[in-house]
């Protein structure tokens, strides 16, 4: 197990009740739950690794692969739905040239769709690095786009 | 003072906290609700704090506590609801009520306040006849709403307890400490007629007793954040502009049943509620309010935080406790025994809504009489909405049970903008319904909404108007469920699957005549076939739209028609030659490039390469209007 994984499942050796808290720190910190990571958590908290993936598996929070270095989340609620989220969505897709759900072969970017953010007030909203932008049109991607692309390099 | 070391410290202790904020003549209190914050509010926060620094006027609230006058103050307060209007600022003792207020607006409102005595008439709500609203009670958003769960939320600063203590925080507990025993807080609650907020309405005192009689040790208490309901942010609200309501009516609720831990299960997605609730938390363990020996007497209550990880069926209670105890969240099968007597860790344990917890100190210090005479016989209390969609004032509103669906939509929320139509409205979520016109005087309560097929739910409330097709939206909300469905039962899983692969199909033009029987007869299977209240409300969406919007339907499946224009595979779009003025911006915008046309020439679209996205209609300047959505889609003339 690598130093770096080691010293962040110190505190939870045994705890086997914490699991889902556990899975959020060691995401939180690494940006994914690479194979290794599961396989040190199931060594450090003694859960069996079916159990574990059985668990990471089931919540919408945990990722497997590595992730785009900039995050856009579509909001897909349903106020953001009857005003046009769609059309948000397929042209995020056209202009990173990924779909949904995926991420960049450069790992530049990752697309997905989120089911609410709870900023229906200001539909269609789109989330670009924990940065909200509401009231979105598609005439509006582009520049986003444009602005990640340069800021991120 | 710095701890509530016996219930009868409150008293002072809310005299302490008036006093010290009493000593601030002016405070700005700027919105840092989750929608404000979108809308730039920090800026302003910061802003104001640099320029009133700048006069050098002192704005540290604890030179307040040390006993010294400031002549203003900036804070920050949870959602004010208006979040359409947002961000938002509040100017106190007078209540100035300031709209769509950026950072270059504050100069204007510091001048005016602080020398003028007067106000900035452009950042005051505008009316629709033109004349503004100087205060929250005169903008008609706010007027026809009661507000008790949400009443603190645009007024306190969520950060500071004491705020919290100033406003009678915390005295519902002193009281029950003092003079009440369990059961009698038990029988207060039963008698305010309080039924759970979560959705289901199920009577809080009842659940409260059951918990209460229940043999086992320790206890829980537990509260349901997990709010999932997509077009929903009531709950996320209340946790992030007065946590501490909620934590204190857990507190009541863990005296009265005899738990000893609470869990607040929020949504991950809800970072600012997290660090207000882990704030809160902490300052009540200061103040002896959480902890052991809570106010000196012998009763002790811990409580905790836990993220959920994103399931939507997490909502559900005894998947939502297989969640904290770290495992897959999928709903216990029945019969089981209830969660009240076997929940989290096989414990007894007391789950309720983030908002039946936050009325509960309202109902204590004001009586059930007081929470029994809002609303209706059933009924009783008020009900907290997200109003969304497309509604002229959108955002976060609390009215009285028994308020016509009418009322809410065209009273409060100023009705239909742009001169559109109102088509639906849904509430409920992914378990409720879309109502038609027809219904827009029902009145809000769980009988009357559940009699008209949809539910009252946490409190989503979306509005359609005509340029929404209801196929789609019983689409819609299939793939969410049939997405969050947690697989186990068999009508669930694959129900909602084959319910949205039809829907999907309709959506397409593919649509058979059979398959509005094949809806209806799946519908009812899945109802009453699955395992847990998720599967069971799936269809609902579908049997609504099926019920008041069959027409949708039958243009969908035999005319391959989308009356609302909506659906991609049935509609097109086209260049009217009359209008078309040649201003080529919509063939620079087209994605595909499947407009084609010189400089003032008539543009034409090759709909082979047409992906009907929209960008030309959008793009193409109101006083042309020269491109137009058709539905049925039109046929391709062959060369």
């Amino acid at each position: 197990m690598d130093e770096t994984l080691h010293n962040l499942l110190a505190p939870y050796k045994d705890k086997s009740e914490a699991l889902i808290p556990i899975l959020q720190h060691v995401q939180g910190e690494l940006g994914y739950l690479s194979d290794e990571a599961m396989l040190a958590i199931a060594g450090t908290t003694g859960i069996p690794e079916s159990r574990v993936y059985a668990v990471a598996s089931f919540y919408a929070q945990f990722y497997f692969t590595r992730r785009g270095k900039n995050q856009t989340k579509v909001c897909s609620g349903t106020a953001c739905h009857v005003k046009g989220a769609a059309r948000i969505l397929d042209t995020f897709e056209r202009e990173l040239g990924i779909a949904c759900g995926t991420t960049s072969e450069d790992y530049e970017h990752t697309l997905e769709t989120v089911a609410c953010v709870g900023s229906c007030a200001l539909a269609p909203v789109v989330v670009v690095n924990d940065e909200v932008h509401g009231q979105m049109e598609s005439g509006r991607v582009g520049k986003i786009v444009a602005g990640l692309n340069t800021n991120g390099g | 003072m710095n701890a509530i070391n016996t219930p009868a410290d409150l008293g002072p202790m809310r005299d302490y906290c008036q006093a010290a904020l009493g000593r601030q003549k002016v405070r700005f209190l700027v919105c840092a609700g989750t929608g404000c914050i979108a809308g730039g509010s920090m800026a302003v926060y910061q802003e104001l704090q640099r320029l009133l620094s700048e006069r050098d006027i002192n704005v540290d609230v604890e030179l307040l506590y040390e006993g010294k006058e400031s002549d203003a103050g900036v804070g920050t307060s949870g959602c004010h609801g208006f979040c359409q209007m947002g961000p938002l600022v509040r100017v106190e003792p007078t209540g100035t009520f300031y709209t769509r207020v950026k950072a270059a607006d504050v100069p204007d409102i510091i001048t005016a306040t602080l020398d003028e005595n007067s106000e900035v008439e452009r950042l005051l709500f505008k009316n629709p006849d033109g004349s503004r609203s100087v205060t929250e009670h005169d903008v008609p958003f706010y007027n026809r709403q009661q507000r008790i769960v949400l009443d603190k939320c645009g007024t306190i600063n969520p950060e500071d307890i004491r705020d919290y203590f100033a406003v009678d925080g915390y005295q519902a507990l002193a009281e029950i400490l003092q003079h009440l025993s369990p059961m009698e807080v038990i029988d207060i609650v039963t008698a305010s007629g309080l039924r759970g907020r979560g959705g289901a309405g199920f009577p809080a005192g009842r659940k409260w007793l059951g918990c209460h009689k229940a043999g086992g040790s320790p206890k829980y208490v537990v509260c349901n954040g997990d709010e999932g309901d997509p077009g929903a942010f009531m709950d996320r609200s209340v946790l992030e502009g007065n946590p501490l309501a909620v934590i204190e009516g857990m507190t009541i609720a863990a005296y009265s049943v005899g738990a000893r831990y609470g869990y607040i299960y929020v949504r991950a997605e809800y970072p600012l509620a997290v660090v207000r609730l882990q704030k809160a938390i902490e300052q009540a363990k200061q103040y002896r309010l959480l902890g052991e020996n809570i106010m000196g007497v012998d009763f002790d209550f811990d409580l905790y935080i836990f993220q959920g990880a994103g399931a939507f069926v997490c909502g559900e209670s005894t998947a939502l406790t297989l969640s904290i105890e770290g495992k897959r969240g999928m709903p216990r099968v029945a019969p089981r025994p209830r969660t009240t007597e076997v929940g989290l860790w096989d414990k007894p344990t007391l789950l309720n809504n983030v908002k039946t917890y936050a009325f509960i100190p309202d109902i204590i210090r004001r009586g059930a009489d007081w929470f029994k005479s809002i609303g209706t016989e059933s009924s009783s209390g008020t009900a907290v909405f997200a109003l969304t969609g497309h509604i002229a004032n959108s955002g976060l509103i609390e009215v009285p049970m028994g308020i016509t669906l009418r009322e809410i939509i065209y009273d409060i929320g100023g009705g239909i903008p742009h001169g559109g139509t109102f088509k639906a409205v849904q509430t409920g979520g992914p378990s409720g319904g879309c109502l038609p016109a027809s219904l827009l005087d029902t009145p809000i309560d769980y009988d009357s909404l559940d009699e008209a097929g949809s539910i009252m739910g946490s409190g989503g409330m979306v509005i359609m108007d005509e340029n929404t097709c209801m196929v789609d939206v019983a689409r819609y909300f299939l793939q969410f469920t049939e997405e969050e469905s947690c697989g186990q039962c068999v009508p669930c899983r694959l129900g909602t699957k084959q319910l949205l692969e039809i829907l999907k199909d309709i959506c397409k033009g593919k649509g058979r005549k059979a398959d509005l029987d094949l809806l209806y007869e799946l519908s009812h299977s899945v109802h009453g076939g699955s395992v847990c209240g998720l599967g069971q409300t799936a269809a609902n969406p579908v049997l609504t739209t099926l019920r008041y919007f069959k027409d949708e339907y039958e243009a969908h499946i035999f005319e391959k028609r989308c009356p609302a224009k909506v659906c991609k595979d049935l509609i097109s779009f086209r260049i009217d030659e009359e209008k078309c003025a040649g201003c080529t911006l919509c063939a620079r915008a087209c994605p595909v490039s499947a407009i084609t046309g010189e400089k003032k020439q008539v543009h034409v679209i090759d709909q082979s390469i047409c992906i009907q996205c929209g960008v030309c209609k959008e793009k193409c300047p109101t006083k042309f209007s020269a491109v137009e959505c058709v539905s049925p889609k039109l046929v391709m003339e062959v060369a």
